[in-house]
């Protein structure tokens, strides 16, 4: 805000007829102390350590969540920051573990499993029965179509190679190996993860 | 143990008399060592999230600074300078703008409501805005060009410390979180005592004007920087070379504020007196000198 | 990484170098800051674009996008011609002495044994002349013509400084000061450390980049070392754990590898999976191979994995091609080879190169499943976003599933950090609405096919019918069961000496060292071992104790393998065990075994006299500087230019870029001309962004809002670019209009003569999220893989750029 001199007498004018007589200097000094200053947040909220899930830093973090995980309390995160116990982070975080909470509670969250028939305009939303069903029958039916037992010399290869699969890169060991489990028990081949990228 | 968090308010703004001053409080600071940012933005970052600020997002405008400047929900942002030094080597000078909480702060001498702008005994100058009557005074009072007015609740609003933080033992917000411990927290005689060690590295570096930045004019400040060019601070987005508190400030104190108030009527003229014969006290002698000075030459610039 | 974050700050000289650590890593990135403050590190950044990383770094260096193996030979010559390398270490830590095959040989750009017919090497003349006795020949006097040493002094010789010059773009003499600070470390107290990432990977060549450097490291004795190693800052939380849990399509976990087709039997996959010593005496620690393979499968098949069935050999698919990789499965897709695609996580449409293509590939599925917190990019392709996205809905015919999954904050589970470090995270909330987690999808998906099978028959059942599924609710196994799972049981009481059980049937092991090939065991990931034992939870231990305060912290989580935190940390000490550096030891041998702060990668009870070499997993027991057959492109690394590049090859023109990239013939078609295409565009990585997630949150989203492109002053001048222009970048792929940002930190480099320019494009906007709508710098990229990895070529190819009028819808 520019406030030049003639903006400065014209304000003085206008606004500090708002003042109160405290104005005149007559108000107690010293009063309400740390009243004035905002209540610290975190006072009674649940703290659960986790790990930032962007880079492999892998950065130990402290989420903060409303109610104390009594059976009534709906826990929701109001607050992520750094654990100062992690020998890496010391307590830090980069511009995107500082943020973490929005993405957490983005507005792009994806929350129902929803489904786009083909030459479609928009997605529906579906239950988790009727999705994993469709895709379980589309699975199946292009496994049996196109299944290689066999190669071209008569070799055993077991391989299925037209449906694909990506894999993430920030779910957990756990998530992959179960993953792997499965999809190498389809025979399929065509699967890949996002360290090539 | 001293007392970091200790939020005793030893001035007040437009507030006459003394607070009580029993306790042994030592001053708090803020040091920001440009020479190990990274301007990766995690302070600004931490300010939104801890405060619960979201200003409104802008567009890319030719630079890394963004959002591109202070404003009401914008406490702190990292300004870039590309500099290309005498020896033709690019510098990218990157400086955490905000509050620097001086010693003796140009906006609470500025302010006419009382008690919307306190200083705490730790150092930490903080609006109080449920007092504050959104006037702007602390804009022009201030010599950093710091706090911004808002235009939905019309109060002026600018980096806390994170007094809420501190008053419960933390460290400010920005301070923990920086990755590259950039910004450092604690008493300021130790910040002073660590930059010194931090400018004999620097030196051993190469900059042979490395420094602290602690200025006295406006009696040292509560945050303060570790700079790679001490002898121009000005390098650094515009950080003043010597900061000075708006002669318009000292015109305020010392001779518009009780003329003013006194169109308020018979209140006024008590107070008229009171500044008579006690003064704001805030004031120093030779602030009215500058006062006077000021109305020596009216000029409309 | 070798070694772990904070050993960073132990370093003397941190080269930043095919990487932006302080922009990518900034919390790792600290430890550097403390190298500097509390080591006296010097920090050398060399890089195309003034960085971050630069801003706080001690010498920059610009180097031209695609020629660090020329930059990083130039520095070995130097150090092999000043004799700056570290002497003992050189000898009998990496096969320097060892005599290569006659026959071997390079010639204007080819190794031996290349078929332009095949357009494909006989790698059979990349080894080891060996003896009457099996062993490879040595000559630790350096006198034979093919002892690797001087084979590689022969190799580098080109590497001229002013060759370097020519090549990189870089001054002489910031070259040769780079060249000095690598040398001060040859001292066997002193490390330099290398951190690098996918500036280093995403070429032609990034896998000799990469392996350039560390030959660089061999050379100075540093890795091994604490302040030392070969750094590697993987970009994603858990991309070291998906890797080695092996979900990569030519891996099974713990860096195992699937069956070809031209191994039929069991026994044919051993044959070449034998690992015998090629020196006297060597560990040639995957001699174990067939412990971890056998093991693993009694995990996935349980009882119906035995002896007689070769351990299901044949219900693992076997590979016809090398990779069934990203871009071998987009160019199949798009040949109408794919029907049904899962991106569990991933945003392919963002992350791969030319999203024309990848655009058009996804169109031509029958099905496309996402599995996503967030909606993707690629679950809306079908989507119109103007220019942004140019689908036309009425036309896609794919069927699109976008499924919910938890996030981070609401699953517990373990993830592998890029110090190996394996660490435990606990849920903190439920997710929003039906959100469900990615293993009971992954369940809720196996369980129906399985049930289908069984109930219908089908192709080959028998894996799907006969997976170990032994949890206790059946659709939601829990990530404790699976953390044990892959820990691993013995399925047969131990007893000790005295005839005591220390293990029952069923209990959890302790560490790797326990598995066997006889089935009695299981480990779904052997390097894993010792994550969940008896003990408990070992990922979840959260005792920060540093000892000496080297960096560490060995009771914290767990590292892979056997809680190691040092990889190779035999080589920190001497041929009679005492460390290199006094000061920073890891392990010494103490005359009756081997004691430190680390656990000894070594056999802890191998004297030192013995001889044994410190590269265990090694054959022959040593590090390599010669690779043998293990790279595609030849032993040693070679410069070749980038596929689009604006320059011919100096050292061998008729052979300009690798011949062993991957590139398929749809993809060599849409390669640019530098007359078209005059600039050299590299993408990156902003601090404020993580690839296309952040820009959904709005934090972020105000931090950096809206896509642009670094145009250098000089460039801007020249095309009347002012700063905050629009402009349209184009490549033979697409175009992208976007604002400009003129910038002091890009300066045109005199490549052979000529100004390089290089025009920066940071990666992270798309038409989902908070953030404005973008393009994506994958519009601009080339469908080009490295040849021994497949990472595609985002670090250089060929752009144009002219002022724009303004944006488009």
């Amino acid at each position: 805000m520019e406030l030049g001199r003639r903006g400065f007498i014209r304000l003085s004018g206008a606004t500090l007829a708002a003042s109160s007589i405290g104005a005149l200097g007559f108000a107690p000094a010293g009063e309400a102390l740390a009243a004035s200053v905002r209540p610290f947040k975190l006072s009674r909220t649940t703290e659960t350590r986790n790990t930032c899930t962007y880079c492999s830093v892998a950065c130990g973090i402290l989420i903060y969540s409303l109610g104390d995980a009594a059976k009534n309390a709906k826990a929701s995160i109001v607050h992520i920051e750094g654990d100062p116990d992690h020998p890496v982070n010391r307590g830090t975080l980069c511009p995107k573990g500082a943020a973490l909470l929005d993405v957490v509670h983005s507005p792009t969250r994806v929350k129902y499993p929803m489904y786009r028939v083909p030459g479609g305009d928009s997605f529906k939303r579906v239950s988790w029965d009727f999705a994993l069903d469709r895709m379980a029958t589309l699975m199946k039916q292009d496994r049996d179509q196109n299944f290689i037992a066999k190669n071209a010399a008569g070799t055993t290869v077991n391989r299925w190679t037209s449906t694909g699969m990506l894999a993430a890169s920030a779910s957990s060991n756990e998530t992959a190996f179960l993953t792997w489990k499965v999809a190498r028990s389809f025979g399929m081949v065509v699967f890949d993860n996002q360290a090539r990228v | 143990m001293t007392d970091l968090q200790s939020l005793d308010i030893t001035r007040r703004s437009a507030t006459t008399g003394t607070p009580p001053d029993i306790r042994h409080q030592p001053a708090v600071a803020k040091l920001i060592d440009v020479s190990r940012c990274i301007g990766c933005k995690a302070c600004q970052s931490a300010c939104m999230e801890w405060n619960d600020l979201r200003p409104e997002m802008e567009t890319f405008e030719g630079s890394y600074d963004n959002p591109s400047d202070l404003n009401p929900a914008a406490w702190t942002v990292m300004r870039f300078t590309e500099w290309e030094n005498e020896a033709g080597n690019l510098e990218w000078l990157i400086r955490k703008d905000g509050c620097m909480h001086c010693s003796d702060p140009g906006c609470l001498k500025a302010c006419p409501s009382p008690g919307a702008i306190v200083q705490y005994a730790n150092g930490i100058v903080d609006f109080i805005s449920e007092n504050c009557i959104g006037c702007g005074y602390c804009v022009k009072g201030c010599p950093f060009n710091i706090p911004r007015i808002s235009q939905e609740d019309h109060r002026a609003y600018k980096c806390t410390l994170c007094s809420d933080r501190v008053s419960v033992g933390l460290e400010p917000a920005c301070v923990k979180t920086c990755p590259t411990g950039a910004i450092l927290f604690g008493a300021k005689e130790d910040m002073t005592a660590w930059a010194q060690e931090r400018i004999v590295d620097l030196k051993e570096r190469g900059f042979a004007n490395a420094g602290l930045y602690d200025p006295p004019e406006v009696g040292g400040t509560h945050v303060m920087y570790v700079l790679h060019h001490a002898d121009r601070p000005s390098l650094y987005a515009g950080l003043p070379d010597k900061p000075r508190i708006d002669p318009l400030v000292w015109l305020w104190k010392g001779m518009f504020k009780p003329i003013a108030l006194a169109g308020l009527g018979f209140a006024a003229i008590a107070g008229f007196v009171h500044w008579v014969v006690a003064g704001p006290n805030e004031v120093q002698p030779e602030d009215e000198v500058h006062g006077r000075e000021i109305l020596d030459h009216k000029d409309e610039k | 990484m070798t070694n772990t974050w904070q050993d960073i700050k132990n370093a003397d000289v941190v080269l930043v170098m095919g990487g932006n650590a302080a922009e990518a890593h900034p919390c790792g990135f600290k430890w550097v800051i403390e190298a500097k403050i509390h080591n006296h590190a010097k920090l050398v950044v060399v890089d195309p674009r003034f960085t971050r990383t630069a801003s706080v770094a001690d010498y920059y260096v610009p180097i031209r996008p695609g020629t660090d193996i020329a930059f990083l030979s130039g520095a070995m010559r130097y150090l092999l011609e000043k004799d700056a390398i570290q002497h003992d270490y050189v000898r009998t830590y990496t096969n320097a002495a060892l005599i290569v095959k006659e026959g071997f040989g390079f010639d204007e750009g080819l190794f031996s044994g290349y078929s332009a017919e095949k357009k494909d090497y006989d790698r059979s003349s990349w080894d080891y002349e060996l003896g009457d006795d099996g062993f490879a020949k040595a000559d630790p006097s350096f006198q034979h013509p093919r002892c690797v040493l001087n084979l590689l002094k022969q190799h580098v010789s080109r590497y001229t400084p002013e060759v370097v010059e020519r090549i990189c773009g870089t001054p002489r003499d910031k070259f040769l000061m780079v060249c000095d600070l690598f040398a001060s470390t040859a001292a066997p107290d002193k490390a330099l450390t290398s951190l690098f990432a996918l500036g280093w990977t995403q070429h032609s060549v990034g896998s000799q980049n990469i392996r350039s450097m560390a030959m660089v490291q061999l050379l100075l004795g540093n890795i091994g070392v604490a302040g030392g190693g070969m750094n590697a800052l993987r970009g994603h939380s858990n991309i070291q754990g998906l890797t080695d849990v092996g979900l990569l399509s030519n891996a099974m976990p713990g860096y195992l590898t699937l069956p070809k087709d031209s191994e039929p039997r069991f026994a044919d996959y051993m044959k070449t999976r034998q690992f015998k010593p090629l020196r006297a005496g060597e560990v040639s620690y995957w001699q174990n191979y067939r412990k971890f393979f056998v093991s693993l499968q009694k995990s996935v098949y349980g009882a119906a994995a035995t002896a007689d069935n070769d351990w299901a050999y044949d219900w693992l698919p076997k590979l016809d091609v090398p990779n069934y990789d990203i871009l071998r499965a987009f160019e199949m897709m798009n040949s109408g080879q794919i029907n049904g695609y899962i991106c569990q996580g991933f945003n392919p449409l963002q992350a791969f190169p030319n999203k024309q293509k990848i655009r058009t590939a996804l169109g031509k599925l029958k099905w496309l499943a996402v599995m996503d917190p967030l909606e993707t990019e690629t679950a809306c392709f079908w989507q119109n976003h103007g220019a942004k996205n140019p689908s036309d809905p009425s036309k896609i015919q794919t069927e699109v599933f976008m499924l919910p999954t938890t996030s981070f904050a609401e699953e517990d589970g373990s993830l592998t950090n890029s110090a190996r470090w394996v660490q435990w995270h606990w849920k903190a909330a439920d997710a929003p609405g039906e959100a469900r987690s990615d293993i009971a999808i992954m369940a809720g998906l196996f369980r129906r096919i399985q049930a289908m099978y069984r109930k219908d028959g089908g192709a080959f059942p028998d894996p799907i019918l006969n997976l170990s599924w032994d949890y206790l609710d059946d659709a939601h196994p829990t990530p404790e069961e699976l953390a044990k799972e892959i820990n691993g049981r013995t399925l047969t009481d131990w007893k000790d000496a005295a005839g005591a059980t220390v293990l029952k049937a069923g209990q959890l092991l302790d560490g790797f060292a326990q598995l066997r090939d006889d089935g009695t065991t299981t480990s779904g990931c052997w390097i894993y071992t010792g994550v969940w034992t008896e003990r408990g939870n070992i990922m979840g231990r959260r005792d920060a104790f540093d000892p000496r305060d080297q960096g560490l912290a060995p009771n914290w989580a767990f590292a892979w393998p056997a809680n190691r935190r040092v990889l190779y940390n035999r080589a920190s000490a001497d041929l009679e065990g005492k460390p290199w550096n006094p000061n920073k030891p890891l392990i010494a041998w103490n005359g009756t075994k081997w004691e430190g702060i680390d656990v000894p990668d070594f056999v802890p009870t191998s004297d030192p006299k013995a001889g044994v070499g410190p590269f265990i997993m090694q054959a022959e027991g040593v590090a390599r500087l010669f690779a043998r057959d293990q790279m595609r492109e030849g032993p040693f690394p070679e410069h070749y230019e980038p596929l689009e590049s604006p320059v011919l090859n100096l050292l061998h023109p008729t052979v300009s870029s690798n011949p062993m990239a991957r590139v398929f013939d749809f993809d060599r078609a849409q390669f640019g001309k530098v007359a078209d295409f005059p600039y050299v565009g590299t993408t990156y990585r902003l601090t404020e962004h993580f690839h296309y997630w952040t820009k959904h949150g709005l934090m972020n989203a105000i931090l950096q809002p809206e896509e642009f492109a670094e145009v250098g002053e000089a460039l801007a001048k020249e095309k009347g670019i002012g700063q905050g222009d629009w402009i349209k970048l184009s490549s033979k792929r697409g175009e992208v209009i976007c604002k400009a940002y003129v910038t002091k930190r890009l300066k045109p480099m005199m490549v052979d003569g000529k100004p390089c320019h290089v025009i920066g494009l940071p990666l992270h906007w798309g038409f989902t999220g908070a953030a404005l709508k973008g393009f994506g710098a994958n519009t601009l990229t080339p469908f080009v893989g490295d040849a021994n990895t497949e990472t595609p070529e985002f670090k250089a190819f060929l752009v144009n750029v002219e002022k724009a009028p303004g944006p488009v819808a």
